[in-house]
């Protein structure tokens, strides 16, 4: 988190900050550290006071220019050296450039004797020279309550020590002072009398077997600050505080979408898929599909080329990447073609916000279009349902603001389903539930959306499959009574169709056959009948036919007889031909 | 403790005489009452108990603040016995003799200090 962070709670004119470098802090402190000031930093043994001075001296010269001293009083300068070379600090390389120096007092009470009145001008003298040395701006004492060890008279060191922080406060330089802590009170030596600009109390407590760091600022004189406790790390690279105020709500959103792997499940969103930025919480029961809904959606969203990153945590890479070979999904390939990246853990191993830590970096370094976490139930074994809230609202923020589009998982205990996943439903975008129903003597998966923020959804309860080919949702088939059948139900009330439906079209066959054999009955009949008349008109043709024969018979016969009576004078007339037959 | 100290304030080596048994080195940072009073004090003690075999060396800070890291001097005035070894320091402005002689262990006989 190299970016500089804004300070969200807005300085006050006239006092100064002094950027402390230290990630987070400058945050919550609005701006840093008050400058030209000490600011004490207490806490007990271990809590990280000397890396917090290392730390503010070497960001100091790294990205202010702004050299430091750095004055000890219990370590050597040599195992300072080692102890934070781990941290990426090369102090000798910063001595030698002349940007700091460590300046190691040491002081033992039996060497010591008091033969009378003294001042610690020895001290202020060495701290001068070092400050010259340098050009030093800002200044360390780590830890100065070890005087109180060497030297006995109390009166003389206090008042000493009173001067010395105005004294401090006179060269202009921001101080940080560490003190132990003591039994009710900020320091053993109560150190706060003389450093009271601004006060920060590291703590580190162990909750069920985790340890957790925090940081409190107590007082800060002339300027807002966050009140509240603020877990930090420490990690390889220095401190991280992690503020849960740093969260801001504001964030650009996509109207784009991304498609989950699915198309059947695309399609139960109105548009298709999930909008980019989104967030998407999968929960259901053991053995209901969410890994493998999970991967199908990175395995999707690796063909389109985008970045996914897969965090895990209660399975290893490599059982993950095998299991979904099973469906046939290779996630290998994309791992090798640096597409994702799996990062594994078991919760319990770390506290929680060394997770979100981890989670942070592998982010800011390999800056995904995707992530998945799997599942986020098992934070459970980490922290308390609030802290689990906490960070994954700091988790989901990040990610949002960065445009990621992340989908979790959560374990729900069967039959607290509408439990809502772990409380943290209402920072999810998205939810799909997963449910193993059982119907006729069977466990059919199923899957329905709960909600979808800003998108029309389905809102019907579908089938779900594992199939060779991966994940795929069944159509919805709808039962003659209008309800939505599954699994075996389904396969006999679809048999049970199909055999209607074959009797249905065997009833059509016979009808149709007998529709044909009537119209040839009844054609045949009509045949006959039109035969029958034909012969009748022939019959009756033939009858008239012989009698206008017989007529032109009858007529011929009487015109013979009648020319044949008066034809005694008349020539023969010419035979007629007989018969006059037409 | 430290090797060869380099120029100082007022080197006293007389010639002729022995080497000095006792050698002690004073710490002042500058010119004020205190760091006055000391020396008197020192000289003082140091005549009354090892007289002609010391030698007192003083040493400015303000001059030579260096000197105040490489000797590790947090208190001021400081004495620092350089000689005979082993070393012994102590600080105040020694208004307190007894404990400037238990504490610089200044007794020349062998007197077991009572610590």
């Amino acid at each position: 988190m190299r970016k500089p962070s804004k300070p969200t709670i807005p300085a006050m004119l006239g006092l100064e900050k002094c950027p402390s470098g230290i990630r987070g802090l400058d945050a919550v402190t609005g701006g840093g550290l008050p400058r030209g000031r000490p600011t004490l930093v207490c806490g007990s043994s271990g809590s990280g006071k000397t890396l917090f001075g290392l730390e503010f001296l070497v960001r100091g010269i790294q990205e202010h220019n702004e050299p430091g001293v750095f004055m000890c009083f219990e370590e050597r300068e040599k195992e300072l050296a080692q102890n934070v070379a781990s941290l990426g600090f090369n102090l000798p390389h910063l001595i030698t450039d002349k940007k700091l120096v460590i300046d190691q007092v040491a002081i033992e009470r039996a060497d010591i004797a008091e033969t009378g009145e003294y001042s610690l001008d020895g001290l202020f003298i060495r701290l001068s020279a070092a400050i010259a040395a340098v050009g030093a701006k800002r200044v360390v004492l780590d830890t100065i309550e070890a005087l109180f060890g060497a030297l006995g008279n109390q009166t003389i060191l206090r008042a000493e020590l009173r001067r010395l922080f105005e004294w401090l406060k006179d060269q202009g330089v921001t101080a940080i002072v560490t003190g132990e802590r003591g039994d009710g009170t900020l320091t053993r030596q109560g150190l706060e009398e003389y450093v009271s600009d601004c006060v920060i109390l590291l703590d580190q407590r162990v909750t069920e077997q985790v340890a957790t760091r925090r940081l409190r600022i107590v007082k800060y004189r002339g300027s807002a600050h966050g009140t509240n406790e603020y877990p930090f790390l420490i990690d390889a690279t220095g401190f991280i505080v992690l503020p849960i105020t740093d969260i801001s709500l504001n964030y650009t959103v996509s109207t784009k979408l991304v498609s989950t792997g699915i198309p059947k499940l695309d399609a139960m969103f109105t548009g298709g898929g999930y909008y980019r930025g989104g967030t998407l919480v999968v929960s259901g029961a053991s053995g209901t599909g969410k890994t493998s809904i999970a991967a199908q959606f990175i395995d999707a969203a690796c063909r389109r080329d985008a970045r996914c990153i897969f965090f895990a945590f209660e399975e290893s890479p490599d059982q993950i990447m095998r299991n979904m070979r099973s469906i046939g999904l290779d996630l290998s390939r994309w791992v090798s073609s640096g597409l994702l990246r799996f990062t594994a853990s078991r919760p319990a191993t770390f506290g929680l916000e060394s997770h979100l830590s981890t989670m942070l970096k592998a982010v800011e370094d390999f800056k995904p279009h995707i992530v998945v976490i799997d599942p986020i139930s098992a934070f459970a074994a980490a922290g308390t349902t609030f802290d689990i809230k906490a960070m994954l609202m700091r988790v989901i923020d990040l990610f949002k603001s960065r445009g990621i589009t992340t989908m979790c998982t959560s374990l729900t205990r069967a039959g607290e389903d509408d439990e809502s996943a772990n409380g943290v439903s209402s920072l999810m975008d998205s939810w799909i539930l997963l449910r193993n129903v059982e119907v006729g003597g069977e466990r059919t998966r199923t899957l329905f959306i709960i909600k979808s923020r800003g998108r029309k959804h389905s809102n019907q309860v579908r089938e779900l499959v594992i199939t060779d080919q991966g994940v795929d949702l069944v159509d919805v088939f709808v039962a003659p009574d209008g309800s939505i059948l599954v699994g075996s139900a389904r396969a006999s009330q679809e048999q049970m169709d199909k055999v209607t439906a074959l009797s249905m079209q065997r009833d059509m066959r016979r009808k149709k056959a007998h529709l044909l054999r009537h119209r040839k009955a009844v054609e045949a009949q009509i045949a006959q009948l039109q035969a029958e008349l034909a012969a009748e008109a022939e019959d009756v043709g033939q009858e008239i036919d012989e009698d206008e024969a017989n007529a032109l018979g009858r007529t011929i016969v009487r015109e013979t007889l009648a020319s044949e009576r008066e034809s005694a004078g008349r020539p023969a007339v010419a035979a007629k031909t007989n018969g006059g037959k037409r | 403790m430290m090797a060869i100290v380099k120029a100082r304030a007022k080197p006293t080596s007389a010639p002729a005489k022995p080497a000095a048994e006792w050698e002690l080195r004073l710490y002042v940072a500058g010119q004020s009452p205190r760091s006055l009073a000391a020396f008197a004090n020192l000289k003082a003690i140091c005549e009354a108990h090892v007289s002609g075999r010391y030698r007192i060396e003083v040493v400015d800070l303000l001059k030579t603040p260096q000197l105040s890291r490489e000797d590790q001097i947090v208190a001021v005035p400081t004495v620092v016995r350089t000689l005979p070894p082993p070393m012994k320091k102590v600080i105040g402005d020694l208004s307190n003799t007894e404990r400037t002689l238990v504490g610089l262990q200044l007794r020349p006989a062998a007197n077991r200090p009572k610590e």
